[in-house]
């Protein structure tokens, strides 16, 4: 099938001009400029956050962010990729912290300098509303940052932002990591299942299964019963 | 946004929507499942494979792209490189910075060892941070890993190594304990019961999940304790060849910064390889859900250290992967919108396969939709793919299922202007997951290398030919602790002589005698660059 032309625009990669087809992400018209990408590409699909990227669009004297592999480039668009950001990140062992405000505010002194402007939340990805989960760090509320922030794909651009210089992400972190070792209650059947493996419970007829002529083990397959 | 062609393809399957919702498309006969597949599944066709002619696996079949890279030449002079004057000299050495990897270096650092783990891109950009589904687990009280270990083999036709399922199913609840006391979100009951439901293949519900973002909150957690632990980590530091010493013993990686280009050698008395899967080297030039770094490197350096390879000839192929819009090509799609009720429809609004046949059926049924049969529909950019009537979901269960169920998936539709809640979506078979390997044994251990260990999707026999979904998340895990704790304990024992790349000089040799080595690998990247 013959393929129609592209319609180009014009992008700026750090103050470059080129001609790119419309409709791609910023991202493969960085490849199809002629950029190898070693930094600032990861999954390459909106889930590892390594992609974050700053740029205006024509006319707008704004500053804009997005992920450069979920971003659609725009005439007149100038960007660069954001390669690497030194955030701040608390080291703890988690075996060792209470969950709860006083931990929060240890680990992160900066939480409440944070000033309610929302920017955080407006340039976010992935649509968390993060002055929320931030406000609610504040007042201590673990299980509500844990829940709130749960998409977060820690691709930096919120902190990038950030006039109070907070690492959102890395308090959302925390916070995810308590609730979960902490205030979600333990799975028991899990324990349970736990401790019979350490008993060996299991071995003898594990390793009956493992030595099965195949033939045999094939007949069980297909006679066993399915969860409804 | 769909373009007006699109949308007058799409107005058939509108057309035929109420028709469908009363149809049941009869599943293929065991015969018809056999021609289908021989005839239109990469794996099966002829013309998609050819035999290795070098190395420990010379004469067995592999697709084309794979045997290109493991008849390469090597992107390291073996002269040019001091191996004595090592830059790190550690215990264990870790190769690739995903679940796999960090599971191993964490492993082996609560066992006392001194870690070093090296990455070719971020810690964490991996294919362990896209896993949206689940991971498997045997820990119901209605549940075994018994039953576990029969479904695994099933799955994998009876191909498995049963070892390594033995390995994988006795491990998994101890696994999933291990992640649950590392405060790992998973999703459960108010009383703290695990949420657990069905995968392809499964005859009990123990997919564990943690909302749809299963594999990035297993990885953002094993890399958050990395950091914790002040394991050393070096990013955009790539593995170019194994080092062997003069006994025939892994000694450690010769890597490369990728940023100044220059070479460092890493000394180490074990080394666990942990670089996952291949997508990014398209076989059968068909587009991938894995991450930018899923090259093969792995493969390529324990081959010509002289390590053998299982059961790479079996690709999996995941039958709905994005093809339009362009930004998203490839990527998946989960099969719970299949689940969900969304039909499969060619271009003229027609079901031409019964929706949850087994993964390769589907892929195959679709291929020839599009190719034999021409109906399929094409895009401007030439991509070809056939509908999913996602808007059917919503008919069957109510509007906002698709919003409330794949929240993930709408998002992503949503930021390119499609809504897949009332509009169908445009899908291919990817490219997502290299299911044979490295061979190795239960402790990850590799046979033929002493001092080497392979851990994840890099290496083979765990799944056989077939994996299931739910196991893989699972086995980066089992094996990447099992391979850091024995590592971690042969570190005492080890005494290293005079470390060689005669190996790499001698695969060389290998090559250029069979009139190969054109090319060289490992890759690293794909190039995507346009010239
Ligand atoms: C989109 C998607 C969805 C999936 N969904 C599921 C699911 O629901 N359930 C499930 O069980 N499985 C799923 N899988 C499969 C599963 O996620 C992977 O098989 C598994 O995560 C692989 O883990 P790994 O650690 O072996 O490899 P990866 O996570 O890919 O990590 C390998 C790391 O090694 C690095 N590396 C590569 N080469 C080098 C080198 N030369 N030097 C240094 N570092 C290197 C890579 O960059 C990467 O960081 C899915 C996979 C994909 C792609
Ligand atoms: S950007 Fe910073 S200061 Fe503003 S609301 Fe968010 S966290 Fe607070
Ligand atoms: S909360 Fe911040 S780091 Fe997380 S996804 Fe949103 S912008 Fe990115
Ligand atoms: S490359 Fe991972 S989010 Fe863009």
């Amino acid at each position: 099938m013959a393929q129609p032309e592209p319609e180009l625009v014009t992008i700026h990669i750090m103050g470059k001009g080129y001609r790119v087809p419309k409709g791609l992400t910023i991202m493969k018209a960085m490849e199809y400029s002629g950029y190898r990408l070693i930094r600032g590409a990861g999954c390459r699909g909106g889930f590892c956050g390594a992609c974050g990227t700053v740029y205006r669009t024509k006319g707008d004297w704004r500053l804009k962010v997005g992920l450069a592999c979920q971003t659609v480039v725009e005439d007149g668009m100038y960007l660069t990729q954001i390669p690497f950001y030194p955030a701040n990140k608390a080291v703890y062992d988690l075996a060792e912290l209470k969950p709860g405000l006083a931990t929060l505010l240890r680990l992160y002194p900066e939480l409440p300098r944070c000033l309610g402007c929302n920017t955080c939340t407006r340039v976010c990805p992935q649509g968390i509303d993060v002055m929320d989960y931030m406000a609610r760090a504040m007042r201590g509320d673990v299980a509500g940052v844990a829940d709130r922030s749960f998409d977060c794909i820690m691709c930096g651009l919120c902190a990038s932002r950030c006039p109070a210089e907070e690492v959102q992400y890395n308090v959302a972190i925390l916070a995810r990591r308590l609730y979960a070792r902490y205030l979600a209650p333990p799975a028991r059947h899990l324990a349970e299942r736990v401790r019979e493996i350490e008993e060996g419970r299991y071995d003898e007829e594990l390793d009956r299964f493992v030595q099965m002529d195949p033939a045999e083990l094939k007949k069980l397959y297909n006679a066993r019963d399915i969860e409804a | 946004m769909y373009t007006a062609n699109m949308l007058k393809s799409m107005a058939r399957v509108e057309e035929t929507r109420e028709r469908r919702l009363q149809e049941k498309f009869p599943r293929l006969g065991p015969d018809e499942k056999d021609e289908l597949l021989r005839r239109f599944h990469p794996d099966f066709r002829e013309d998609t494979q050819r035999p290795v002619k070098v190395g420990p696996n010379a004469g067995d079949r592999m697709p084309h792209e794979l045997v290109d890279l493991l008849e390469a030449r090597s992107v390291v002079e073996p002269g040019a490189v001091d191996l004595d004057e090592p830059d790190y000299d550690v215990d264990v050495l870790v190769i690739g910075g995903g679940g796999a990897g960090a599971a191993a270096a964490l492993t082996a650092h609560a066992h006392g060892a001194d870690v070093l783990l090296v990455t070719k891109l971020r810690l964490g950009d991996a294919n362990t941070m896209m896993a949206q589904g689940g991971i498997q687990a045997a820990d119901k009280p209605n549940d075994s890993p018994v039953i576990h270990y029969l479904d695994v083999m099933g799955g994998g036709g009876f191909t498995n190594r049963p070892e390594l399922v033995r390995a994988l199913t006795a491990d998994a609840p101890l696994v999933i304990r291990w992640l649950e006391e590392l405060g790992c979100m998973f999703s459960k009951e108010a009383d703290g019961t695990m949420m657990t439901i069905h995968g392809g293949g499964t005859s009990r519900k123990r997919m564990h999940f943690a909302r749809d973002y299963t594999g990035a909150e297993i990885m953002r957690t094993l890399r958050d304790e990395l950091l914790n632990r002040g394991i050393n980590v070096v990013e955009f530091c790539a593995a170019l060849e194994l080092v062997l010493d003069d006994g025939g013993r892994c000694a450690g990686a010769v890597l490369q910064n990728l940023e100044t280009g220059r070479l460092l050698v890493a000394r180490a008395r074990t080394t666990i390889l942990a670089t996952g899967g291949f997508g990014r080297i398209h076989v059968s030039g068909f587009p991938t859900s894995n991450h930018y770094g899923a090259t093969a490197d792995g493969l390529v350096m324990a081959y010509r250290a002289g390590a053998r390879l299982v059961y790479l000839d079996a690709t999996q192929f995941h039958p709905t992967g994005v093809a339009y819009p362009e930004q998203m090509l490839g990527q998946l799609v989960t099969e719970k919108v299949r689940g969900l009720g969304a039909q499969l429809v060619n271009a003229e609004g027609e079901q031409f396969v019964f929706p949850l046949e087994t993964r390769d059926a589907v892929s195959a049924a679709i291929i020839r939709e599009c190719f034999e049969r021409g109906r399929g529909f094409v895009t401007e950019t030439g991509q070809h793919g056939v509908w999913l009537d996602s808007p059917m979901i919503e008919r069957i269960h109510g509007p906002g299922t698709v919003r409330a169920e794949l929240p993930a998936m709408f998002r992503q539709y949503e930021r390119f202007g499609i809504d897949m809640s009332s509009q169908p979506i445009l899908i291919y078979p990817t490219l997502h997951y290299q299911n044979g390997g490295v061979e190795i044994d239960e402790f990850g251990r590799c046979p033929q290398v002493p001092g080497l260990y392979v851990a994840g999707e890099a290496a083979g026999g765990i799944h056989g030919r077939n994996r299931l979904m739910g196991n893989s998340l699972l086995d980066i895990l089992v094996f990447g602790r099992r391979a850091g704790a024995h590592a971690a304990g042969e570190v005492s024992r080890i005494g290293l002589s005079r470390p060689t790349l005669d190996h790499v000089a001698r695969f060389n040799r290998e090559v250029e005698a069979a009139g190969l080595g054109r090319i060289t690998a490992p890759i690293l990247l794909p190039d995507y660059v346009r010239r």
